[in-house]
């Protein structure tokens, strides 16, 4: 299964960001998302790749941009590991059906059955605008998101 | 995006090094202070630099995770402070080594130690050059594709590899090698 490429429109989704929460990926239109597939809370490298973003956000929102991480842990798990973490960013709920979202962007890994450690960027319309699939084990850094971004920001001025 | 990032920003003379400005291998190090995989990393680079000799030029870069090490921040802006009174890789040696006791007491302790004036040195930790030249090493390092700490660059390009003394070695000798031979 290949993921999303470049030029998609973004399937819209909503899923629990908290018990009684839900978001919805159309609720950010006119603003630059950047989606986060990842297989566990907990494991080490999404830990290290997530504490990272939680790093690099004031340089992710310069660019009008919004972080989303997304994986199929229970709810109770993310707020437990989001509050230890302290992520100032949302990390969505792909519980039930499990991994229905990471489908639909050709992020899921049957097998393990988590989702691929995959990224999205999508612009202000919903379209996605660069997308990249890292090796499972490898934390992908932020330096293709910026990238990304600051070519959708040049764009957007001319 | 098979080939290793490389490094965005290249080695000027705002960095602080070690080893001769025109060394036929440049070694930067993105870290922070407080990240235990820099404290193992430390002695390693030591040992490297000592095995190199005058072939190896060493860089280190801030790249505090604030969020993880609450004060990292504060000791990389404590390591610039003491550069301004030309102290940087003294102090640098002094946080890991002690890297368990970042604390704010802990470090005036080490500043008395070094002999540093202790005034200028706050002056410098609240200035905002100092926490402007400590971001713009975080920002560069992101944007050369740091994903975590320690990373290493070597003439340039991401080192992915083991950084255990043996390995790490080995793989320097093997660019230096292949300097040389292009020379």
């Amino acid at each position: 299964m290949a993921i999303l490429k470049e030029g998609t429109m973004a399937p819209n989704f909503t899923l629990p960001s908290t018990p009684d929460q839900k978001v919805s990926l159309s609720e950010f239109r006119g603003k630059n998302v950047v989606l986060v597939f990842y297989p566990a809370d907990w494991s080490p490298v999404c830990g290290d790749q997530l504490a990272l973003y939680n790093e690099v956000l004031p340089m992710i929102k310069k660019h009008q941009a919004e972080v989303i991480g997304i994986s199929v842990d229970g709810i109770w798990c993310h707020l437990e590991f989001s509050k230890e973490r302290k992520y100032r960013f949302p990390l969505l709920t792909d519980f039930e059906p499990k991994g229905h979202v990471a489908r639909l962007y050709g992020a899921y890994r049957e097998m393990e059955g988590t989702s691929e450690r995959a990224l999205f960027v999508i612009d202000g319309e919903g379209v996605i605008r660069w997308s990249y699939l890292s090796p499972v084990g490898v934390n992908p850094g932020a330096d293709g998101i910026l990238d990304a971004l600051e070519k959708l920001s040049k764009k957007e001025k001319t | 995006m098979s080939t290793s990032p490389k490094l965005k920003i290249p080695v000027s003379k705002e960095d602080h090094f070690q080893g001769p400005d025109k060394a036929p291998l440049v070694l930067v190090e993105y870290g922070d202070y407080q990240c235990p995989h820099c404290g193992r990393a430390y002695p390693i680079v030591k040992r490297v630099q000592k095995a190199l000799g005058d072939k190896i030029k060493f860089v280190f870069r801030n790249f505090p995770l604030s969020e993880v090490h609450p004060d990292a921040l504060n000791a990389a802006k404590v390591a610039e402070g003491a550069a301004l009174q030309g102290k940087f890789w003294e102090m640098h040696d002094l946080l890991f080594e002690n890297q368990e006791s970042l604390d704010v007491q802990s470090l005036a302790r080490y500043s008395d130690q070094l002999g540093l004036d202790g005034e200028e040195l706050n002056e410098a930790v609240a200035a905002p050059e100092v926490e402007e030249k400590v971001s713009m090493d975080f920002e560069g390092g992101v944007r050369s594709g740091v994903n975590g700490t320690p990373t290493f660059f070597v003439n340039g390009a991401r080192y992915d590899g083991d950084w255990s003394y043996g390995p790490f070695l080995k793989s320097l000798e093997a660019v230096l090698a292949h300097e040389e031979s292009e020379d």
